[in-house]
């Protein structure tokens, strides 16, 4: 059968497929690639309508009830990269802009600074923030499992963006010269405090991971499992931003910097978002999700 | 400049329009004395910087503050603009006018005071005339067509004349640290007034080209169709 491919800017005529229907859309796409070799699949996005939702690429075209004749529309979701590629860009800048403010240079401090006195806890939060972002890019590498392959490249610059200026922005304050340590003991107490949210977090992850088998896009609802640090399943849908919002909490709190609580109170407002957003998806497409659950915070929302 | 208005066809209260009819007039009668003031300068005394920044002083700071009340207006859903930009938009005014001009003498630059007022003045009194003309549906096609072509000199010439400002006021802010909070505190946190003021002025190169293709494609939009008829 024949469909022709329409584009969703302009409604013109794109190509004109021989599909059968069996073919799932991502072949359809593989067909477009090689009529046009700028547009490879993953920049690709079929629609029903100019301005519907995206389909499921791994649709057959029988199922979505397309016939002899039928339209599809073909929206060009721009430049794309890898997810992968993001997340190591993004998170590489933290690691590297936190470890080189550390040595106090010259270009933000002047000279000298680095010969000055540094306090324990200025040591303790430049482990700390390494840590958390060599984990992340670990993470990236071996556990996550994405769901999408690309993301828009325009992506890249805007999350590197905040992420490498709040980096500097937060490391130029603690590693100054004039930093101000808390006292010892409220350091200690939100040091362990951080250590609980990190492999916390590392949990949720790794949960998540085996929730969902290699290879596959699926969907299922996640339980706490024997990791004692993941019964906050049960209060929240996301406790991996609960836990990484207590981790920063915690690191503010160590530090007693107001840039710092600054970043994680930016950074909570985001996951927050993608919280609320994933608690709804979870709660449309499970009918039996528990209730009582909140998003991000447990009891509130 | 603020983010194009569309056609009235959402539904406005009577008090909403009423209100919005008169907010919108008397911004065109105070930039509109304002544009006088200024061409009553420039015809007795000259292009003139701290001189004519005191002829022009009070309507100025009254009436650009008095645009923080559009913010309002866009956040309670009685103008259709989008809040964050309008809010970016007005926040530029009001910071060139009160840390930059008001607080800074050195920064009423002969030429960047100049450009900036001469843009302002002429671009808000078609802006509000437009405004409260299209609120009782009434717009005739030459303002139409003046509001959505001036702006194509006035735009550049105004974000000059308001770097140029913000630059004649960096020296006071690096020298005095007025507005500053240095280290050491117990919150450990810092703010340098001469570094955000430098920020601001990159922040308009980002931004300053994503307005003024906006206006530009708003233009073809209104003014293209006109020409169909």
């Amino acid at each position: 059968m024949e469909i022709g491919i329409l584009s969703t800017s302009g409604g013109k005529q794109l190509a004109t497929l021989t599909v059968d229907p069996n073919s799932t859309l991502r072949e359809l796409k593989t067909q477009i690639h090689r009529l046009k070799s700028h547009l490879y699949p993953d920049r690709q996005e079929f629609r029903q309508e100019p301005r519907g939702k995206g389909l499921d690429e791994n649709k057959t075209v029988a199922a979505l009830g397309l016939k002899d004749h039928s339209k599809l529309y073909l929206k060009d979701l721009g430049p794309q990269i890898a997810w992968k590629t993001v997340f190591l860009t993004e998170y590489a800048g933290p690691l590297f802009v936190y470890a080189w403010i550390y040595q106090r240079p010259w270009l933000f401090y002047g000279e000298g600074a680095s010969n000055q006195p540094m306090s324990q806890v200025a040591h303790i939060a430049a482990c700390c923030w390494v840590i958390h972002y060599a984990k992340r890019i670990l993470e990236t590498l071996f556990v996550h499992r994405f769901s999408h392959a690309t993301m828009p490249v325009r992506n890249l610059f805007r999350n590197c963006a905040y992420y490498w200026i709040f980096s500097a922005y937060v490391a130029y304050h603690v590693n100054h010269p004039l930093y101000t340590a808390p006292c010892q003991m409220q350091s200690y107490i939100a040091l362990g405090f951080w250590t609980i949210c990190e492999l916390g977090n590392f949990s949720i992850h790794w949960a998540l991971r085996n929730l969902r088998p290699p290879g596959s896009k699926e969907r299922r609802i996640p339980r706490p499992t024997k990791d004692p640090l993941t019964l906050l399943f049960n209060l929240v849908s996301c406790p991996n931003y609960t836990y990484e919002v207590g981790g920063w909490v915690a690191f503010t709190i160590m530090t007693q910097c107001l840039p710092a609580g600054l970043f994680a109170f930016a950074g909570f407002y985001q996951m927050a978002v993608w919280a609320i957003g994933k608690h709804r998806a979870y709660k449309k497409d499970f009918k039996d999700y528990p209730r009582g659950r909140k998003a991000i915070i447990p009891f509130v929302f | 400049m603020t983010a194009t208005k569309k056609a009235p066809s959402r539904v406005l209260s009577l008090p909403a329009r009423i209100y919005l009819i008169f907010y919108n007039a008397i911004q065109f009668l105070g930039w509109s004395f304002l544009l006088y003031k200024m061409v009553d300068f420039v015809i007795n005394q000259g292009l003139g910087g701290k001189s004519l920044w005191e002829h022009v002083e009070v309507p100025l700071l009254i009436f650009q503050s008095g645009a923080i009340l559009e913010v309002v207006h866009c956040a309670c859903g009685i103008t259709p603009s989008n809040t964050v930009i309008t809010f970016a938009q007005v926040y530029s005014r009001v910071f060139l006018i009160w840390p930059i001009l008001y607080n800074v003498p050195d920064a009423r630059d002969q030429i960047g005071f100049s450009l900036l007022l001469l843009a302002w003045t002429v671009t808000e009194v078609l802006r509000y005339l437009y405004y409260v003309l299209n609120l009782i549906s009434f717009v005739p096609g030459i303002l139409l067509w003046c509001r959505y072509t001036f702006f194509i000199i006035l735009y550049p010439a105004g974000v000059t004349g308001e770097l140029l400002c913000c630059y004649r006021a960096l020296p006071h802010y690096n020298k005095t640290q007025e507005f500053s909070v240095l280290l050491p505190n117990a919150w450990n946190f810092t703010f340098n007034f001469y570094y955000y003021t430098i920020l601001v002025m990159l922040a308009y190169i980002p931004v300053f080209p994503q307005l003024y293709t906006h206006m530009f494609v708003q233009r073809k939009k209104i003014l293209g169709n006109k020409k169909h008829d």
